[in-house]
């Protein structure tokens, strides 16, 4: 390798980009690993939960020396409306096999990017990169300010905005229909106040989703992560949605905080960080494409996340990612051909692991999601349901047939019903 | 626990201010012509507030997801990340 030109660049130190570099370095390639960040981790941020099994394959028990906060047992999900909240509420010790984790991503990027430095890989932090730069239609390297680099292969980790591919004419504009927008707050307790609340045991967590009139009926949801001594809360919402309403997520976000189903889990708490984020949820409708002559496109700025309504993952796609186009770099280096048909193992490797294959299995998800019903209409049917099913009073009792019939002949039918859960079955 | 207003919270987050050097900027004659602002409903920091016609916008603050640059359809701003180590510093993620 010459002085000054690198095996390959990667641009952003998320969890696919610093995978990616630890992969690439591990392999013995020279990898240059830039961050806009004063140190990575400090411009991440997520709901917060990692499915761990993709980066295990990577560094197998990852979870005894990487800072996670919890390992989740608890999964809830619950329909709310003003004064109801009805869950399915389910606790096991059967993940344990491939364990899922909350994690603050401020301290477990730095973590992982120290690996990647660890493996040899060179990190500036600091540095935006500005653009990418062409020659002949082919990538060769990245400019940051007045500084030019140089490498075979770019790897665009620089997340949800992706900005370099737009620029470079490689993708176009994101459309608000492919992003939610997500707002949180991190809530400081006392550990054992969070076992508690959460009935948890030590180092054991609870992920809680949330849908109704926490966003209004808007498209969207709401989340909690427990943390070990913070829970992280918050809102996620479908970046189109705000061109038709007059609700503003900073209001609805306070408003879901004081519902009486989530008052008590939170009271007494210090807020300590409020943040903001961009979630990719259109799927395969709007990745880019993954391999270019001289680049490759990894993490959320693929569009790497699948939100089933009931679970989100996008950390273990970015990192599956992350390794699969460090192995297309490194098969590329061994051929010395940097060139689309030189990398194109990436996109196969893709297509061949969960990760496409999962967001194929899942495509229909977003459009389901579309569905007005979902989120304004359903949690009251739920509610009704559920509160006619509970309640005691003077009214004579009507059958539990006939009281669930009224119920869903005010809300449409049964075949309006069945209609709605047929594409839902079929499209998660 | 009570509700907090916009400013409370972004009180509890992390900012290093590139003073003088907006990596937002508007182009409010376009603001002016954009009916359903958006923005202003959508930015989770509320750095987007009606102003008459138009709208109001403070680049301090801005937690950097993008929600802005994605929803403004009439393209009435320039959206760039903040130079290298400005921009907001989250502790916890």
């Amino acid at each position: 390798m010459s002085e000054e030109r690198f095996d390959a660049i990667v641009v952003g130190a998320g969890p696919a980009g610093s995978v990616a570099a630890y992969c690439m370095a591990k392999a013995g390639l020279e990898v240059l690993l830039i961050e806009r960040g004063s140190t990575p981790g400090e411009k991440s941020m997520t709901g917060g939960r990692l499915y761990g099994h993709s980066l295990h394959k990577i560094i197998p028990n990852f979870w005894e020396e990487a800072p996670v906060e919890r390992k989740v047992t608890r999964e809830t999900v619950t329909f709310m409306t003003g004064e109801t909240a009805v869950s399915l509420d389910v606790k096991s010790e059967k993940w344990n096999e491939t364990p899922s984790f909350t994690v603050l991503r401020s301290e477990f990027d730095a973590w992982l990017a120290s690996k990647a430095e660890e493996a040899g890989a060179m990190l500036a932090a600091g540095v935006k990169v500005d653009e990418l730069i062409l020659e002949n239609g082919k990538v060769v390297g990245v400019r940051c300010d007045e500084d030019e680099m140089f490498a075979n292969v770019v790897i665009a980790a620089d997340g949800v905005n992706s900005l370099l591919a737009q620029k470079a004419g490689i993708r176009g504009e994101i459309l608000p229909k492919h992003v939610a927008t997500g707002a949180k707050e991190v809530i400081e307790l006392p550990r054992e106040v969070i076992e508690d609340r959460f009935n948890l045991s030590e180092d054991t967590g609870a992920a809680q989703l949330f849908v109704g009139e926490c966003t209004r009926g808007l498209q969207g949801g709401g989340f909690i992560y427990t943390n070990k001594n913070t829970v992280s809360l918050g809102l996620v919402i479908t970046a189109e949605e705000f061109a038709h309403t007059e609700h503003r997520i900073i209001d609805l976000i306070e408003e879901f905080k004081m519902h009486p189903a989530i008052q008590p889990l939170i009271e007494g708490g210090k807020v300590v960080e409020y943040s903001g984020h961009l979630v990719p949820e259109g799927g395969l409708s709007m990745m880019p494409p993954l391999v270019n002559d001289g680049l490759l496109i990894v993490g959320d700025a693929a569009g790497f996340v699948l939100n089933t309504g009931y679970m989100v993952r996008g950390m273990d796609l970015a990192i599956a990612s992350g390794e699969a186009a460090a192995n297309a770099v490194i098969a590329a280096k061994a051929q010395e051909d940097y060139s689309k048909q030189g990398l194109a193992s990436y996109q196969t490797d893709l297509e061949n692991s969960f990760v496409l294959r999962d967001l194929k299995t899942y495509a229909k998800a977003p459009s389901f999601m579309e569905n007005k019903r979902i989120f304004g209409h359903y949690p009251f049917f739920v509610e009704e349901m559920m509160v006619n099913l509970f309640k005691v009073n003077r009214t004579p009792a009507k059958p539990i047939m006939k009281e669930t019939w009224t119920t869903i002949k005010r809300y449409g039918g049964l075949v309006q019903l069945a209609k709605d859960a047929w594409k839902g079955v079929s499209a998660l | 626990m009570k509700k907090l207003s916009i400013e409370e919270r972004l009180g509890t987050t992390k900012f290093i201010v590139d003073e003088g050097v907006p990596h937002i900027v508007l182009d409010k004659s376009i603001c002016a012509t954009c009916k359903g602002k958006p923005c202003v409903k959508a930015c989770p920091a509320g750095l987007y507030q009606v102003q008459g016609d138009s709208v109001s916008f403070d680049f301090a603050g801005c937690l950097e997801c993008g929600t802005c640059r994605v929803v403004c359809l009439p393209k009435g701003l320039k959206w760039e990340y903040p130079r290298g180590t400005f921009g907001v510093e989250f502790r916890y993620g």
